[in-house]
């Protein structure tokens, strides 16, 4: 396997679906503001009202069935706290219900003996391409860019997920339970992307993490230049790049004032011409109302620092940097904006937008005071995103930045939970907390370790020991059998 | 797995002595001595849990237990830390390409019509390359820079199966070459059926003809210059390239992935009488006894275990374990370019989890790859006679929280500063604003 994807990056989107807003049904501004002597306003055609519906293709998800459970004896690393040694994790419907020293099970529990094992919370995988680019790596099953034009901000990830993908179970083994598929990095607005649990389903809803945002992907540098600019079309320079989001943005401004006019005179009982819906402009208003987050592929600092004057011109906030090479020049600047880091530790000088991509990256943040994580872009490194977090703890170390357990594990779990707006629902394990759990064999930063069970909402959804809980997709029926070590 | 981990604290003045190369006031070459270690030597002791090592003249003059050390020896206490040989670099092409987006830069393959098998990438190692002292760095000494075929030609003709050849090259030093054409490297499988024109039956058939006219070449050359011979099927080039391939001087090594295929490689390589490696091999764990049997090494990507093309349907984590445990030769392959992955100790250590043997993955670092390339004469193992090229490691060398504490090539200390590391300390060191507009 010679040749690695060299430059798929990533883009997406998650709808934000903030409490009270609006429900399948019935336009929600209309009930915000009622108008007396207003005629109830009639609603517009199914499909045409874009904020009728925020969530046409909903999770059909449902945790697979558990019981109570205790696991004892485990050396935790909560995410949310210091180390615990010789501790107890107990979960119960799906949820984390209690960690600590010495509880008490409850009775009926099932009890897990993990001695000698660590547990964490589930890993979460920010930027991946599972099911969008799929093994096998045919041109048939190549779906991560609408590379056709510089701004598809009306495609959808979850529409090129092929939920057969045998890739996802690899990166279960790996200890991974959520993980954000993105388009990949040839637009400057790629599309929207879509949070994921990781586990076997027939159809893409059936693995949508219930309730998480949505994202668009955006992307900076040379991808979008290179592409489009080989096409004799704009952008072929980073000024083009920029020129490109503006309009993007402008048109989005343009596009959520006519509707609100529309809204408001249909509010007055006025009479009133609706825009036509347009799912482009869609997602970049949904952006700028705040229900859709950034997720910005970005390897330098001096480009980060000018989209987030972009961010700042058209009133909008990026969650996350993506790659981010060199988010460690701009340190205190993405921590004072509170925007996340999503990167590597070890790839680099792939292209000349990363060449400066250093192994402290991560812990560089971190000491700053910025929101850090990893990721892996690669259906392989998602196997082992526990190991590229030792690697970049051990880096930080031997920087001087005293970068500890329960501070590294952050970087894999929590943080980014954050930089996906799930960190409410899982990536630590807390109390009320989805029982997205992982028991290794062995200090999860060691390259030795394995995941030796994986729960995903306090249900078995992988167990090393176990054949029958190591799930094949479709796809992997009837291969050569790949039997086991004697 | 736990080992001792004991830290290593190098004398300045025996550190700055070895990078000059320890040559004594009088001129004599002064003897420097690793003393205290836990030596892996990879030959017959294979583990020296409490070891000495001798070095003169950028060799390994002696090795053991206890060894005598001569008075003026410029001595390093290992204290107890591991010492293995420098790891090889199997397969990378680390020194022929600087940044793989930049095209300039890229030395990995021709997209001429003019060369397939002369392709020689000894002429492109760059000892200048920024990379190199960042993979020097993770414990690497020497790497094997292999060409790669392109899928697209500018001008395809179905001759032009061969990537080219490989070459090893030593971390240090402005000639760094360490031995030239090491192997000839030959796609087959779908990459190969799709440059010979599409179809593995096109690939085999091909090659066998091919590998005939460069014996009738080898046979008559004074006709080939009298114009006297029947058209070949490659250029003057490609078949003077050819020629150590066929008469098995050169090994031939061949990419190839499913088991039908590495079957078929099998049976050609015995019937044409060559010497080959198999590379990626993803399904040769199935045909452990029979590649075992033929005495064929195989060249193998730890982490490829997904089914990542139709031909690729059985890989899995345990390739490694499963190969070496039939009595295979394995080596683990590098991180191609290094910038997904900085050494490819890491690939070593997950091979152990998957049921390699620990010793087993130092080999498959060390000695097997240099056996493999053909250096094992000078690289590899720590055995006098043999260059001088060591790493002391501050913990388990595979472990994700280990780095060498000294990295040594032909006798010399090498530095373990990186550009990296330059970004590192100046942004650290500047805190916020390292720029803070020359007020």
């Amino acid at each position: 396997m010679l040749a690695r994807r060299l430059i798929c990056l990533c883009a997406g989107v998650a709808l934000l679906l903030l409490a009270g807003c609006e429900t399948a049904g019935g336009p929600a501004k209309v009930e915000a503001t009622p108008i007396a002597a207003a005629k109830p306003a009639k609603a517009l055609p199914p499909g045409l009202d874009p904020f009728a519906n925020p969530d046409p293709f909903p999770s059909t998800y449902r945790p697979l069935p558990s019981k109570p459970m205790a696991i004892i004896n485990a050396h935790i690393l909560t995410a949310a706290g210091p180390e615990i040694t010789d501790g107890v994790v107990l979960m119960a419907n799906g949820k984390i219900t209690a960690v600590g020293v010495g509880l008490a099970v409850p009775e009926g529990a099932v009890v897990i003996d993990a001695k000698g094992e660590w547990v964490t919370p589930g890993l979460i995988d920010p930027h991946s391409h599972l099911g969008v680019y799929a093994s096998p790596e045919v041109e048939a099953q190549s779906d991560g860019n609408e590379a056709t034009d510089p701004n598809t901000a009306q495609v959808w990830a979850e529409h090129s997920v092929w939920p057969q993908d045998p890739q996802f179970t690899r990166a279960l083994a790996g200890g991974v339970t959520t993980l954000e598929i993105l388009p990949g990095s040839a637009n400057l607005f790629g599309g929207r992307s879509v949070v994921l649990k990781n586990v076997l389903a027939t159809t893409v809803q059936g693995m949508k993490f219930p309730g998480a945002p949505y994202d668009l992907k955006m992307a900076c540098g040379e991808n979008p230049k290179r592409v489009y600019g080989s096409r004799g079309r704009s952008p072929s320079t980073l000024m083009g790049n920029v020129a490109g989001y503006r309009a993007g943005w402008i048109n989005a401004r343009d596009y959520l004032r006519r509707w609100d006019d529309y809204h408001d005179k249909i509010a007055k009982g006025e009479k009133a011409e609706p825009p036509k819906r347009d799912l482009q402009l869609d997602t970049l208003a949904g952006v700028l109302k705040g229900e859709i987050r950034i997720q910005n592929h970005c390897y330098r600092a001096d480009e980060m620092a000018q989209m987030i004057d972009i961010s700042h011109e058209f009133g909008f906030h990026i969650a996350a940097f993506h790659h981010a090479s060199e988010s460690y020049k701009i340190a205190a600047l993405l921590a004072k904006e509170g925007i996340c880091s999503v990167t590597w530790t070890q790839w680099f000088g792939f292209k000349m937008e990363s060449i400066d991509g250093i192994e402290e990256n991560v812990a560089m943040l971190d000491h700053a005071g910025a929101c850090a994580t990893l990721s892996s872009d690669d259906a392989d490194l998602i196997q082992h995103l526990n190991q590229e977090a030792g690697l970049a703890m051990a880096a930080g170390n031997r920087a001087g930045l005293k970068v500890d357990r329960p501070e590294a594990i952050k970087w894999i779990t929590l943080n980014p939970a954050k930089a996906l707006g799930i960190d409410a629902k899982t990536g630590s394990l807390e109390p009320g907390k989805m029982a997205d759990v992982v028991v290794w064999t062995r200090d999860p930063f060691s390259v030795y370790a394995l995941a030796d069970k994986v729960y995903i909402d306090g249900a078995l959804a992988y167990d090393l020991k176990d054949p029958k809980l190591h799930p094949k997709t479709d796809f992997e029926l009837g291969l050569p059998s790949q039997g086991a070590l004697q | 797995m736990t080992r001792a981990l004991v830290s290593l604290l190098l004398a300045t003045s025996a550190a700055l002595a070895l990078a000059q190369g320890a040559i004594a006031a009088d001129g004599q070459t002064k003897t420097t001595a690793i003393v205290n270690a836990h030596v892996y030597t990879m030959n017959e002791a294979f583990e020296l849990p409490s070891g000495d090592i001798l070095i003169q003249n950028g060799k390994i003059a002696a090795v053991g237990p206890h060894l005598a050390i001569p008075k003026d020896a410029t001595v390093i206490d290992a204290q107890g830390a591991i010492v293995t040989p420098g790891l090889i670099a199997a397969n990378t092409q680390l020194g022929i390409v600087e940044v793989e987006g930049v095209e300039n830069t890229n030395d990995s393959a021709t997209a001429s019509d003019a060369l397939s098998a002369a392709f020689d990438v000894q002429y492109a190692v760059n000892s200048d390359s920024l990379v190199i002292p960042i993979i020097r760095r993770t414990g690497v000494t020497d790497a094997v820079a292999t060409p790669t075929l392109l899928s697209e030609r500018r001008h395809p003709r179905k001759d032009m199966l061969f990537a080219g050849q490989s070459a090893v090259f030593t971390l240090a030093g402005i000639s760094p070459v360490e031995r030239a054409k090491a192997a000839m490297v030959l796609d087959m499988g779908e990459q190969g059926a799709g440059a010979a024109g599409g179809g593995r039956g096109a690939e085999f058939v091909l090659l066998r003809a091919m590998f005939d006219d460069v014996r009738h070449f080898a046979k008559n050359r004074a006709a080939y210059e009298r114009n006297q011979t029947p058209v070949y099927s490659l250029s003057h080039e490609d078949l003077e390239a050819l020629i150590s391939v066929v008469e098995g001087r050169e090994p031939l090594m061949v990419s190839v992935h499913r088991a039908a295929d590495i079957l078929q490689v099998l049976k050609l390589a015995k019937e044409e009488h060559l010497k080959i490696i198999l590379e990626g091999a993803e399904e040769a764990w199935r045909l452990a006894p029979e590649i075992a049997a033929a005495g064929v090494p195989v060249v193998l990507d730890e982490e490829a275990d997904r089914p990542s093309s139709f031909e690729t349907l059985g890989a899995s984590l345990e390739n490694a374990a499963r190969l070496n445990a039939a009595g295979v030769k394995i080596a683990l392959e590098s991180p191609r370019l290094f910038t997904g992955g900085r050494t490819p100790r890491f690939a070593a250590g997950r091979a152990v989890a998957h049921g390699l043997p620990y010793g087993a993955a130092l080999v498959a670092l060390t000695i097997s790859p240099a056996e493999i390339w053909g250096v094992s004469d000078h690289l590899g193992s720590i055995a006098p006679g043999k260059d001088a090229n060591l790493v002391i490691w501050n913990g388990d060398p595979l472990e994700t929280s280990t780095a060498p504490t000294l990295v040594m090539i032909k006798g010399k200390a090498q530095s373990l500063r990186s550009r990296d590391l330059d970004l590192r300390d100046k942004y650290l060191q500047a805190g916020a604003d390292p720029h803070p507009a020359y007020p």
